[in-house]
């Protein structure tokens, strides 16, 4: 195809977006000049260069629609909501136009003439359509002769004089107006034009690897370094490092795209959906230019689609429906992007009736998806979780817009494809909200590298629950069979062990009474946990995925692979591939209602008991904290205590920790810290700081249930319950952290 | 064959496999590499030797003395690689020794015998008689075609798991 017509299309399309943003807009503020113009403007372009390329039927189609347009702008007449549901539908038709001339260099046979006339009859005034939309063609022909003529002239401002009904001199007027108006918006325009350039996306992915090639050159140039005297040498080296990690920064930038380019379709979703419900919804947008890489905006779309369109379909309701709740008739809906932590976070808020859990709960068991018994005894958060629950669905009516059951599980399901997670709150009568965290990219994500029959092989940290490493006489006994099937009792619970050597046929299974050492990554597939038992476990990384390629695409095990360090390749382990070989998972097809039923059970008994880190503060004085709740358990020396003022404080990660007797916290006696053993630091952060809880000795991590017994409840004490035979208090540490937080005035802050 | 109906001649890529010459399409010759550091694929079939790292990306390389089925190559002879570009799929064939790149014309041209038999038969799709050797021509769809592995299933194990568990 030409290069011309391949540009024209790219451009056109790109304005037809915008189009459809501006139609919506025009339909809140409807007598901005401005914004009339600049739609004005993207059909007056897609016109003249139609013509120029001779596609007619393009031509025609924008130039009844400029007609119309003219005179809206030009007149000042109201745009009604018919008028712009036609414009909308010519954009739709434009697109359709262009797509097919994309495929086959032609502009196809479509028969858009019912539009045409349409957009004919509302130019005209009238209200109901006049004959047959085949008389419209003749008067249609004509006004073509003039687009032609048109179509060459280059400020659009100023042919608006020349549409047939803009003859009057009552017009001109207005006319000079919105042509100073289109002539600055034409500016600003042009300066952005300027300053970019469009780049096709495999050449951004080749750059991606030969910046990768490049790092690793740099690497090992700097491992020679090491040994170097040679001054210049060393300096150039240095530079060298610098200008390499910049040159990474900046490639990794380029493939970013703000969120607002798959946003920008969710206004015309709205209406046209709110429309055919007849609801009335606006949307907020903040955010739009939060970056993401591109792979995952594509990722996030669809899914995005559908929450906005079940936020519309069973979140707001009709506008008297909201009146009598006394809410304004106008519902409500806000999307929100930012960064946070390395991750995206998408905040999809509405603020209408909200999820009834009972309803929930009903439906679920209705839907067999959970039984009466467990409903029963499932709190109202559990309960919203199940909207995500395959086979769902709250509409009562199956409509064409939602409610199909195939609904939130698998926008859940799209979104944990790519590492991300979503999470559901809701009031009811105030509003729902979802939270949509993913990362920042696909190309790179954190891996744990292992050793296994000589080779490495990285495992994802999605799929990754926890590592077990165990040694001498535990090793030895680690590892128990039912039926030569090999278990392990993690925690008082049975996890089936795999041996990725075996799996992979790289090496024999070795018991571990012979290499006295067990290494275990507990890893997770749809639901089912298993331990994967390696030679050795190595380090965190982030790897860039790199895909395998056709050939080897049938190979179930490995999700991809990477480059390490050295240059060598490794493969990618794929959880749920070793997980189907193994025979862990079954093929997904083969899952029944029991076992829906059984993963339910478990999800729900996860729920109900937490996992709680037991500690003592001094003699005797068992305490826990909710595993979830802490960052990290850390040790120091004493010497590592630094003062400010009175107060204890140690540096930790690159900032001020300060460093807080629990025991004083708490007001229970403890006992002095030994000092010639390290002190036991439960490490709390907020997100900004760091607080360090000093406790005695760290005992086990244990499983207990989340309900506690709180009628014993002091400041930072939300109940106590029976772990491991004994009475013990449970500490909430966030509650801690804010009276710290409050008491010292000025808080430790964070270089 | 479509280059050749047109001007009579073909420009191939040309190396030794097992004493066999061999040639390929030079137009779909990226690359000739000496050996090569390669990470093996666990799973993968014995025509299938591993991954390398071409400048970023991730190449698959294929042993074409297993494809052939010829005796595997001896140990102190390292493979050299001639990376091949088909639509868009990137591999790299290992072969014993690279040779040049020569032009044949179509008075030298012989389909294949018809008592080729096995993977040779469909990877082999041209034999030119040379003055000293016979020249075999790999069809470089068919290569790829050959090495692409079939999706795996579940072992039989998976099975004998749900008999355990239930």
């Amino acid at each position: 195809m030409d290069d011309l017509v391949r540009e024209f299309l790219i451009e056109s399309r790109e304005s037809l977006d915008q189009l459809d943003l501006t139609l919506i807009e025009l339909e809140k503020q409807s007598h901005d000049v401005e914004t009339l113009a600049s739609i004005f403007r993207t059909v007056h372009t897609i016109k003249g260069t139609a013509g120029f390329f001779g596609f007619t039927m393009l031509e025609e189609l924008t130039h009844v629609g400029e007609t119309l347009l003219g005179k809206l702008r030009d007149e000042g007449a109201e745009p009604t909501p018919e008028m712009i549901s036609a414009l909308l539908e010519l954009g739709d038709a434009l697109r359709a136009i262009l797509e097919t001339i994309e495929n086959t260099g032609a502009e196809g046979a479509a028969d858009y003439g019912d539009l045409a006339a349409t957009l004919e009859r509302l130019h005209a005034g009238e209200d109901a359509p006049e004959g047959s939309p085949d008389d419209s063609a003749e008067p249609e022909n004509e006004t073509v002769q003039e687009g032609v003529s048109l179509g060459s002239d280059a400020e659009p401002g100023a042919d608006s004089a020349n549409a047939p009904e803009d003859e009057g001199s009552s017009a001109s007027n207005a006319t000079s107006v919105t042509e100073t108006a289109s002539k600055t918006a034409e500016k600003t325009q042009a300066s952005v034009a300027e300053t970019t350039v469009r780049v096709d996306v495999s050449l951004l992915d080749s750059l991606m690897n030969q910046v990768g090639e490049l790092v690793l050159a740099r690497n090992q140039i700097l491992q020679y370094t090491a040994t170097a005297s040679d001054p210049d040498f060393i300096t150039t080296t240095q530079r060298l490092n610098l200008i390499t990690s910049e040159l990474q920064e900046g490639v990794m930038k380029t493939r970013m795209q703000p969120i607002g380019s798959v946003w920008s379709k969710f206004p015309r979703v709205v209406r046209d959906l709110s429309r055919t419900l007849q609801k009335d919804v606006s949307i907020e947008m903040e955010g739009e230019d939060t970056e993401l890489d591109r792979t995952i905006i594509e990722a996030i779309k669809d899914p995005l689609t559908h929450i906005i369109r079940n936020a519309v379909d069973h979140g707001l309701e009709r506008p008297a429906d909201r009146l009598s709740a006394g809410k304004p008739s106008t519902g409500h809906l806000r999307l929100c992007a930012f960064h946070e932590g390395g991750q995206v976070n998408i905040v999809i808020s509405d603020d209408g009736a909200g999820i009834d859990p009972e309803k929930v709960k009903a439906k679920a068991v209705e839907r067999h998806v959970i039984s009466e018994q467990q409903a029963s005894r499932m709190s109202d958060r559990e309960a919203l979780g199940l909207i995500f629950a395959p086979g769902f669905s709250t509409a009562s009516a199956v409509t064409n817009i939602s409610g199909r059951g195939v609904g939130m599980d698998v926008v859940k399901t799209n979104i944990e494809k790519i590492g991300g997670s979503v999470d559901v709150q809701s009031s009811r009568g105030v509003g729902t909200t979802l939270r949509v965290k993913i990362p920042l990219t696909l190309a790179i994500i954190p891996a744990l590298v292992v050793e296994c029959g000589g080779e490495s092989f990285a495992i994802p940290q999605v799929c990754l629950l926890e590592l077990v490493r165990l040694e001498g006489e535990a090793a030895s006994r680690a590892i128990e069979t039912i039926h030569d099937i090999p278990v392990h009792r993690l925690r008082g619970k049975l996890l089936p062990l795999v041996w990725l050597g075996e799996q992979l046929k790289i090496a024999k299974r070795t018991p571990p009474s012979e290499t006295g050492v067990l290494c275990m990554a507990v890893l997770q597939a749809e639901n089912r946990q298993f331990g994967l038992i390696v030679d050795d476990i190595r380090d965190n990384q982030e790897i860039v995925v790199k895909p395998l390629g056709n050939i080897l695409q049938g190979l179930s095990c490995f999700a991809g692979a990477t480059i390490m360090g050295d240059g060598r390749v490794a493969l990618i382990i794929d959880a749920l591939g070793i997980a189907m070989k193994s025979g862990i998972v079954t093929e997904t097809g083969e899952a029944d209602a029991a076992e829906i039923l059984k993963s339910a059970d478990e999800e729900r008994e996860r729920s109900i008991s937490s996992t709680y880190l037991l500690f003592e503060l001094g003699e005797s004085k068992r305490m826990a904290t909710p595993l979830t709740s802490l960052s990290r358990i850390e040790e120091f020396e004493h010497s590592a205590i630094e003062y400010v003022g009175s107060r204890r404080v140690v540096q930790y990660r690159g900032s001020i920790m300060e460093l807080l007797s629990l025991a004083d916290f708490l007001g229970v006696d403890g006992a002095e810290p030994d000092p010639d053993l390290p002190l036991q630091v439960l490490a709390y952060t907020d997100g900004e700081r760091f607080l360090g809880f000093l406790v005695g000795s760290i005992l086990d991590i244990v499983e207990a249930p989340t309900e506690l017994d709180s009628s014993d409840c002091a400041n930072g004490i939300t109940g106590v319950a029976i772990m491991q035979g004994k009475v013990t208090q449970v500490v909430d540490l966030q509650s801690l952290f804010e009276t710290a937080a409050r008491r010292t005035q000025e808080p430790v802050t964070c270089s | 064959m479509q280059l050749m109906a047109q001007n009579g001649v073909e420009r191939y890529c040309t190396f030794y496999l097992d004493g066999g010459y061999y040639g390929i399409d030079v137009a779909c010759v990226q690359e000739v590499l000496r050996h090569h550091v390669m990470t093996r694929i666990p799973l993968a079939p014995d025509h299938i030797s591993g991954l390398i790292n071409l400048r970023g990306q991730i190449v698959t390389a294929i042993d074409l003395r297993t494809g052939l089925g010829l005796e595997r190559r001896p140990s102190g002879l390292d493979a050299m690689n001639v990376v091949i570009r088909h639509e868009g799929d990137v591999a790299s064939l290992l072969v014993d020794e690279i040779d040049d790149v020569i032009t044949v014309g179509r008075e030298s041209y012989e389909s294949p015998p018809t008592s080729l038999t096995g993977k040779t038969r469909e990877l082999i799709r041209a034999v030119h008689k040379l003055e000293a050797n016979l020249l075999l021509v790999f069809d470089v769809e068919k290569v790829f075609e050959c090495a692409r592995i079939e999706r795996q299933r579940g072992n039989e194990r998976a099975t004998n798991e749900v008999h355990t568990t239930q």
